[in-house]
């Protein structure tokens, strides 16, 4: 079929998308949502297979077999507690994929003895450009949170000049193409350069500023299939990229916000090195009371209301269905359970939700930060669980301390307060936190796993 | 249509998109975020319609076959990676308890 047909076709696969999205707005309805969203990608794929000018031959199913193969094994098999990476693993693939079209589509048309349109040059260094840093990006945030390199920042002198400088080349790259330099070499240097930008410019953003970055290759992504569509006349690629990168933008958004820092200060502050003075500033005065887990146990389940605060060290020690069931142990004894979620706790935006649902959490129980704070003052015992800077109140109190002006977690406005932690370290941004010598509050060390199971224990034998 | 009327449509089309994107994302609720990026991640995967173009061309030399091949690996990849980790996430999400608990 013709290139008209098609894109009529590829209408049903638009619109298939856009109710998907839809859909998400409800927990009841997403799961049908995401069933449509594949029926519309299968007829985009089977409309593509019918187009004039596609030869099936053995590459598109040789191809297509390997990549379902592994994307089926992988999405089946993931622990949930490793979500993070595998969203941006796919991530980085699909901006490798636009990427790999763009050099594709620049070597069959640049030879020709007519020009390139001006905009598909433009579209094609898009494309190979963002999709290439999405790719390289993504795989980098891929290792840190697999742990296979360092979670910490890693920073060197001239770092921002120097990626500031291969930044500028690669654009120079691409707009000597875009004014007619149509030669391969130069598209290949740019993707290259590219991919190596993608690598530096993930290397200093430290592992609890993953929600951001994921969200803004997540929207680099989108952008580079947007690209894609300009480059190949698809109408459903543009629609689709678009979609995709104004989903990408607002996560990015919210999730700066979320931490009160532009995101300019994500990409490009490194925090949670080390700064010279800070440390000094943030020293307080009080002792740290240590709790066994009857101690724990006989707070909780005299309690009326309990709100568990988890963060990433219960995503860590996989203690989401431990979690679950010393919720149950209490509410077996008629105390309110509630969990308060942070935006940003975890590595990615929503992270703490999903975990707690694949422990077969309600949803209902599942309090946003604007919702669960007003009812702190109420609650008996707030229950922190691997959380530090999120439920630090220098950020509300201390205009001197580097988070100040970040909305947390008003745990400290619960009667009582207990934190499962592992050591007394600071947190990622390497600040102290006062909560932990406010006299109300008591810390029981350990991992949060072993320490969930032991107070399940003790309420148990209560 | 000439070129740069098509460019027109086209960039009229992007310009509708984003803002239909925006207005539609703004209402998934905080609960869903995992699931949001995963899903269009999964929608992103529509690059596999550029990777089919690259990879089904007729007699292509030996760059464009096995760059359209790996690219066709990629998004393939993309596209069932990502509808398959969306409903798995999906499906956890409960509005009730599980009946077990009221048998207790």
């Amino acid at each position: 079929m013709g290139q008209t047909t098609s894109n009529l076709l590829y209408l049903i696969t638009i619109v298939c998308f856009v109710l998907a999205l839809r859909f998400l707005s409800s927990p009841t309805t997403a799961r049908h949502g995401n069933w449509v969203g594949a029926a519309g990608m299968l007829v985009a794929i089977a409309v593509t297979l019918a187009r004039a000018g596609v030869h099936v031959g053995w590459r598109i199913p040789a191809g297509a077999a390997i990549g379902t193969v592994f994307g089926a094994v992988g999405a089946r098999k993931v622990r949930m507690t490793a979500m993070p990476q595998m969203v941006a693993l796919f991530n980085g693939v699909g901006g490798g994929a636009a990427a790999l079209v763009s050099l594709a589509e620049f070597h069959r048309q640049a030879p020709a003895p007519a020009r390139l349109h001006g905009d598909v040059a433009v579209a094609i260094v898009a494309s190979g450009l963002i999709g290439s840093v999405s790719f390289a990006g993504s795989l980098v945030a891929f290792s840190k949170l697999q742990e296979l390199i360092k979670g910490r920042p890693i920073t060197y002198p001239g770092q921002k000049v120097g990626n500031l400088l291969l930044l500028g080349a690669v654009v120079a790259a691409g707009v000597a193409i875009v004014a007619g330099a149509e030669r391969q070499w130069v598209l290949a240097a740019l993707l290259a350069g590219a991919l190596v930008f993608g690598v530096l410019f993930v290397l200093p953003i430290g592992g609890a500023d993953m929600p951001v970055v994921i969200s803004l290759l997540n929207a680099f992504t989108g952008l580079a299939a947007a690209a894609t569509g300009f480059e190949l006349h698809s109408n459903v690629l543009i629609v689709s990229g678009a979609l995709v990168g104004a989903s990408g933008t607002l996560l990015t958004t919210l999730m700066s916000r979320a931490m009160n820092r532009s995101l300019g200060n994500v990409l490009f502050g490194a925090f949670g090195t080390v700064r010279a003075g800070a440390g000094e500033a943030a020293s307080y005065q009080g002792t740290v009371r240590s709790l066994t887990p009857e101690d724990v146990a006989i707070m909780l389940s005299y309690a009326h209301k309990v709100v568990i605060v988890p963060g990433y060290g219960m995503a860590v020690a996989q203690a989401q269905h431990a979690v679950r069931e010393l919720a149950d142990e209490l509410e077996k004894k008629g105390v309110t359970v509630e969990y308060a979620i942070h935006p940003v706790a975890g590595r990615m935006p929503g992270h703490m939700n999903v975990l707690l649902a694949e422990a077969n959490v309600p949803y209902t129980a599942l309090k946003e930060m604007d919702e669960i704070n007003p009812e702190f003052p109420q609650t008996d015992v707030a229950l922190v669980i691997g959380a530090n800077d999120v439920v630090n109140p220098a950020a509300r109190n201390e205009p001197g301390s580097p988070i100040y002006g970040m909305p947390i977690l008003d745990v400290d406005q619960a009667r009582q307060v207990v934190v499962m932690k592992r050591s007394m370290a600071t947190g990622f941004a390497g600040i102290d936190n006062p909560l932990f010598l406010d006299p109300r509050t008591g810390m029981l060390f350990g991992d949060a796993k072993d320490s969930v199971l032991a107070v399940v224990a003790a309420v148990k034998a209560l | 249509m000439s070129h740069y009327a098509t460019l027109v449509v086209e960039l009229t089309i992007l310009v509708l998109a984003i803002f239909l994107g925006v207005e539609v994302i703004s209402k998934v609720p905080t609960l869903l975020h995992t699931p949001l990026m995963s899903g269009t991640n999964a929608i992103h995967g529509i690059v596999i319609v550029g990777a089919m173009l690259v990879a089904g061309a007729a007699s292509p030399d030996l760059l464009t076959g096995w760059v359209g091949f790996v690219a066709m690996v990629l998004a393939a990849g993309n596209v069932v990676g990502g509808f398959v980790v969306t409903d798995r996430m999906l499906e956890m999400f409960k509005r009730r308890e599980p009946p077990r608990r009221e048998e207790r």
